[in-house]
């Protein structure tokens, strides 16, 4: 069996015929060649494929593309051209809060979720919205750094616009 | 790993879903969520001819009060639950277990009709659901029926639905004076699944108790009530002595069975930790 299923990605429609099993994250990676979006697990235990479907985080390995149909779904690629999180890439940068990247893009989906909610959150409400994303290489102290920074630096900007 | 290959039908009323499963001859599985039923696929611990999407089912969605009874429909995502005011005012329980459930993204995606009809022992909703005394409202093809939470869960993942009965709502007995709610757990890791949890639905008049359940889960084969430390602390004060025999009176009430991460000793002594926890909690709360 195959479907035709039509969504927003990024902002452009798409049409495209899939199998009922394929993922979410499968569809975005192999046919739309949006490969920001990784897969570890599989299963939803490690967070590297968040996307936001409908503005809110979800697990793209854990969503059928059919599933999707008629939703709107922003990916890192999206997120990172927009420019909505610069500041975030920035700040990660700045706190080598990435090594080998493999957890990043996830880590940069949940993050920028996090501040839309809670734009001032505390270092324990931070790791908590990371609950969910697996981290091998850098201990999360500079991931939450980075994020915290990113919080204030948006604060202070919109008390003292430039 | 990828899932075997399988069609998916998108129900558009519990009256065509219940129809299509039955076509299927016990080849189909609803897709709610999809958090328990998308990782089995991948894992390929099961193989369905089909999927029956419930998602798109109006009669499955919305929280309503009718006669003093909340009504909460079975594809409320565990991220409504934890936001709703209705649900945080009349189902204060499930207010105060949602974001224990799992991660923030999986809570977007997870329903509470799969939580409760999974019937995962580990699971909070299960035991939210027996210490608030809700019913499960349950439709087949023989119309509509109600299940009180004390019926509904029978065994590992197995629960009092006949196989293609569909949970369509929650139902949750109306708030009395002085009801108050207390829930914790104990997980290696917040969003992890509890090594012992427990929620609690107490009256308390005067520094008495006047009515209480306690719900335990992670400790058996299903959630389970706490009925011997409910007879202790029913109309006692709740003082020290009063929540030290609430303790013991748990050796009568759980059996948890001994496995290579955790003796059954250890689990018993979690949950006699958490609940003196949690009725400290009550006595401070109410
Ligand atoms: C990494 C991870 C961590 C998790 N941690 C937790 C946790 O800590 N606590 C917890 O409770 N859960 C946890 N979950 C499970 C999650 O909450 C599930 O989403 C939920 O239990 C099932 O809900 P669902 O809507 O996803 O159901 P689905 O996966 O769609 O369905 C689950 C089962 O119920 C059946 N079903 C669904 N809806 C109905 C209905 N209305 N009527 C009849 N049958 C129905 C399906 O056929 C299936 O058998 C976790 C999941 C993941 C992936
Ligand atoms: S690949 Fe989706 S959570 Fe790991
Ligand atoms: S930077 Fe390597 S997994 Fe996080």
């Amino acid at each position: 069996m195959t479907m035709d299923i039509e969504l927003t990605v990024n902002g452009e429609h798409v049409r495209e015929s899939v199998e009922p099993r394929m993922s979410l994250a499968d569809f975005l990676r192999e046919r739309l060649q949006l490969t920001g979006t990784h897969l570890g697990c599989e299963m939803g235990a490690c967070g590297a494929c968040l996307v936001l479907l409908g503005g809110k985080p979800v697990h793209a390995c854990l969503v059928l593309a059919v599933q999707a149909a008629g939703e709107t779904v922003e990916t890192i690629e999206g997120l990172s051209e927009s420019g909505a999180i610069a500041d975030l890439q920035a700040a990660f940068h700045d706190r080598n809060a990435l090594q080998c990247g493999f957890c990043t893009t996830g880590m940069m989906v949940n993050a920028h979720a996090l501040l839309g909610d809670n734009p001032a959150p505390e270092r324990a409400e931070i790791r908590d919205a990371l609950s969910g994303n697996y981290c091998r290489c850098t201990g999360y102290e500079a991931i939450v750094d980075a994020i915290d920074a990113t919080a204030r630096k948006r604060a202070s900007d919109v008390e003292a616009p430039a | 790993m990828k899932s075997p290959a399988f069609d998916y039908i998108r129900a558009r009323s519990v009256a065509h879903a219940l129809e299509t499963y039955r076509s299927l001859d016990g080849e189909g599985v609803y897709l709610a969520g999809g958090h328990s039923v998308v990782p089995s696929l991948t894992l390929r611990l099961q193989a369905p001819a089909a999927l029956i999407d419930l998602s798109g089912i109006d009669a499955l969605t919305g929280i309503s009060l009718d006669d003093g009874w909340l009504r909460i429909g079975a594809m409320t995502r565990h991220a409504e639950v934890a936001a709703d005011p209705m649900i945080r005012d009349h189902a204060h329980l499930f207010h105060l277990a949602a974001p224990h459930v799992a991660h923030p993204a999986i809570r977007n995606r997870g329903t509470i009709g799969g939580s409760l009809s999974l019937a995962d022992p580990a699971s909070e909703f299960p035991a939210v659901a027996l210490a608030l005394r809700a019913e499960m409202e349950v439709a087949g093809h023989d119309g509509v029926r109600r299940v009180k939470a004390d019926d509904f869960f029978l065994d590992i993942y197995e629960t009092a639905m006949d196989p293609g009965e569909i949970l369509q709502a929650i139902l949750v007995p109306p708030v009395r004076a002085g009801d108050v709610a207390v829930f914790d757990e104990l997980a290696r890791r917040r969003g992890d699944y509890a090594m012992v949890g427990a929620a609690v639905q107490a009256m308390v008049d005067a520094g008495r108790v006047a009515d209480i359940s306690i719900a335990f889960f992670s400790v058996g084969n299903k959630p389970t009530r706490a009925g011997a430390a409910e007879s202790a602390l029913r109309g006692a004060r709740l003082d020290d002595a009063t929540i030290a025999a609430a303790q013991s009176a748990l050796d009568a009430d759980l059996d948890p069975s001994d496995e290579p991460q955790m003796p059954a000793s250890v689990r018993r002594h979690l949950a006699r930790v958490l609940l003196g926890r949690l009725l400290g909690h009550l006595g401070t709360t109410a």
